[in-house]
């Protein structure tokens, strides 16, 4: 394997957990919905997923805690801010505290166990193909997963009625209201889908990327990927080219540090974070691009009148 | 069953009072529980966390040294968010203002002079108010989401010291550990009580939360924050700028942070360190909204906050439970905190299927 290949390979390992959070927050948002808990959701599910392949020895059962624990903590703020009508800037900021404070609590036991690697998954015949076949079809699940998710959501939100019910809410719920769609029902379903695509992020984290348990191991992650949906302007598949830039910018850091260019390895560490600003000014900067893409209930509070 | 909300004529006073108190009680029996699940007694453990730290001079002292930065940081926070400016890079700010302030006692370590803390000291609020302008200006000139830039900063800012303190900065007299050379006694700022630590930081954060207490509630610059944190639009037709109210609430909670941050390095670290704050610019998140965004109240959200984390620290000890209980009972108290809110504005009904729905109208929304 080539030196070019290997590099890619880990931008791919690199993106992935950003692309799936991203994916789950842009459809909790298409439904009018902020949660800034996406980085406690993940990290939540990063933890359970290590713990559940600890307890049964298979990564897989571990996938399914990290989607059910981020899906089953997205509830929490569900109801603060669906039921009770909380602010959503300050309950998603409570879900991250929370998020990193109990995975910190129940990964107190995991602490510098080694983990399960994620075992790959070749696809007959794809994975011969020369350069293509070992970068996209000798992959593990999460991977997998994570494309067709993104495939899926686009044609779930653009092509399919519930998709289309989503948006309608997300832009105007009072009208969506008044057409009978049911509201909250719909925002609790949004809400749980990003949970648990947080969840799997994390899942990726503790099951492939660093095969382990570290404390605040989604270190950003989950605040990169609420970036990354207004990088993408709401619209899956950008989500996916823009996942994978910042796997490209996070890794590219990684292999300065390794060629030593005398650059002190905290300037290329910050460098994910500073892209991060950057892109955001890059795209936001328009004020009328910006009205135009944003779901224009995002955020707001609804009380359903009867 | 289902839970429905119906709109109160107006905000009840009663829970506006009440709420706070009702989520302490609330935390308190969410930490039992938990306590409980780790396998302790949980009233003994609650004992040792929330009471016992109020019975010895040292851990009094302890929290108020841990609450200066908490009120600090918390009261520039509460007139960020109501302005509706959502500063929640105060801990990039708090470690910025700390570097700027260091300047002085680590650059000319050599100049001794009464001036020194004073010029410290301001220095540390250019620091932080220099950080926040970043966001400030990205929101106010390029549209950018505060949120997320000043989150992103704080990474950054963590990165910056950790450089620093390993890098350009490193004593030359601490066999290669990453700290700063020790600040000079005239560099330190002083104890206020001949009994233990407490230092002139506490003093700062009453002072501070006092004066903006007093700038909310009687003069025409609160009331600009309240119209604007309200209704952008209100506000403009009174002839206020939010774009102005951006700079303003940012640069002051900026300034704030970096105070805090100048003030715990030199009154309680004595140096520059990578690691210079257990997340008090977070925590002050908590802190600003379980004092409901009154600067007053943001005082006593701080003092209990502050015991949270030295409770933390002792039953780490007493029952070697991990002290990242701290962590989770502050996202509990802030969850709490928040469902408690909605009585203030909401009535709270359940309902029952099978029994007819009383056709309320109140108008909501």
């Amino acid at each position: 394997m080539g030196i070019v290949e290997a590099i890619l390979l880990t931008v791919i390992t690199a993106a992935t957990p950003l692309v799936l959070a991203a994916l789950g927050e842009l459809v909790t948002e298409r439904a009018g919905v902020l949660n800034l808990g996406v980085e406690g959701m993940m990290i939540m599910g990063a933890v359970l997923a290590f713990a559940a392949t600890q307890a049964t020895g298979s990564p897989y059962v571990g996938i399914l805690a990290g989607i059910a624990g981020g899906a089953l903590f997205s509830l929490l703020f569900g109801f603060l801010t669906l039921t009770l009508v909380a602010n959503q800037v300050a309950t998603g900021l409570a879900l991250t505290i929370l998020g990193l404070g109990i995975s910190g609590q129940i990964g107190e036991a995991y602490v510098g166990m080694s983990g399960t690697k994620l075992p790959q998954i070749a696809i007959p015949l794809l994975s011969d193909i020369p350069y293509l076949g070992s970068l996209l079809f000798r992959q593990d699940l999460i991977f997998y997963m994570s494309i067709a998710l993104v495939a899926g959501t686009s044609w779930f939100l653009f092509k399919s009625r519930a998709g289309l019910k989503i948006r309608a809410i997300g832009d105007n719920h009072a009208s969506a209201h008044a057409l009978g769609i049911g509201v909250i029902r719909i925002r609790y379903l949004a809400v749980m889908f990003g949970g648990a695509c947080a969840g799997l992020a994390g899942a990726q984290l503790s099951l492939v990327y660093t095969p382990q348990w570290v404390e605040n191991m989604s270190a950003g992650r989950g605040w990169i990927a609420l970036a990354l949906v207004v990088f993408a302007s709401w619209r899956p598949w950008r989500l996916l080219a823009g996942g994978y830039l910042f796997g490209a910018v996070s890794i590219s850091q990684l292999h300065a540090q390794a060629l030593g260019l005398g650059i002190p390895s905290q300037f290329l560490s910050a460098l994910p974070y500073a892209a991060t600003v950057v892109v955001l000014v890059l795209i936001s900067h328009n004020r009328r691009t910006t009205l135009i893409n944003t779901p224009a209930s995002l955020g707001k509070p609804f009380v359903p009148d009867r | 069953m289902r839970i429905e909300l119906e709109r109160r004529p107006r905000a009840s006073a009663l829970y506006a009072v009440l709420s706070p108190f009702i989520a302490l009680i609330l935390t308190v029996i969410a930490g039992g529980v938990m306590f409980w699940l780790l396998g302790k007694d949980p009233v003994s453990a609650l004992y040792s966390f929330f009471v016992e730290p109020l019975l010895d001079v040292w851990s009094l002292h302890e929290i108020a040294i841990k609450a200066a930065p908490l009120i600090l940081i918390g009261v520039g926070l509460s007139v960020c968010y109501r302005s509706n400016n959502w500063n929640i890079g105060a801990e990039g700010q708090f470690i910025m203002g700390a570097i700027a302030g260091s300047i002085v006692p680590v650059v000319f370590h050599e100049w001794h002079s009464p001036l020194v803390l004073p010029l410290m000291l301001v220095f540390g609020m250019i620091g932080g108010a220099l950080y926040a302008a970043i966001p400030a200006f990205l929101k106010a000139n390029m549209n950018t989401n505060e949120i997320l830039s000043s989150l992103m900063l704080v990474y950054i800012a963590q990165l910056f010291l950790d450089w620093m303190v390993r890098g350009p900065w490193r004593s030359p007299e601490a066999y290669n550990f990453p700290v700063t050379r020790d600040f000079a006694p005239e560099a330190v700022l002083p104890e206020i009580l001949a009994s233990g630590r407490t230092n002139l930081g506490f003093v700062f954060a009453i002072v501070a939360a006092v004066l903006i207490w007093f700038m909310m509630r009687y003069t025409l610059k609160g009331f600009e924050i309240t119209v604007l944190g309200q209704s952008e639009r209100a506000g403009r037709f009174a002839g206020f700028s939010s774009r102005r109210m951006i700079w303003f609430s940012m640069l002051l909670s900026g300034a704030l942070a970096g105070l805090a941050g100048i003030s715990e390095v030199s009154g309680n670290i004595n140096k520059l360190q990578p690691i210079i704050s257990p997340g008090y610019g977070f925590t002050a998140i908590i802190v600003a909204f379980l004092g409901r965004l009154n600067p007053l109240g943001i005082i006593a959200a701080g003092l209990f906050l502050a015991l949270t984390y030295v409770g933390g620290e002792a039953v780490q000890l007493t029952l070697s439970v991990s002290d990242k209980v701290t962590r989770v009972f502050q996202g509990l108290l802030l969850f709490f905190v928040l469902s408690c809110d909605t009585l203030i504005l909401y009535r709270i009904r359940l309902v029952f299927p099978g029994r007819a729905v009383p056709a309320a109208h109140g108008g909501a929304e």
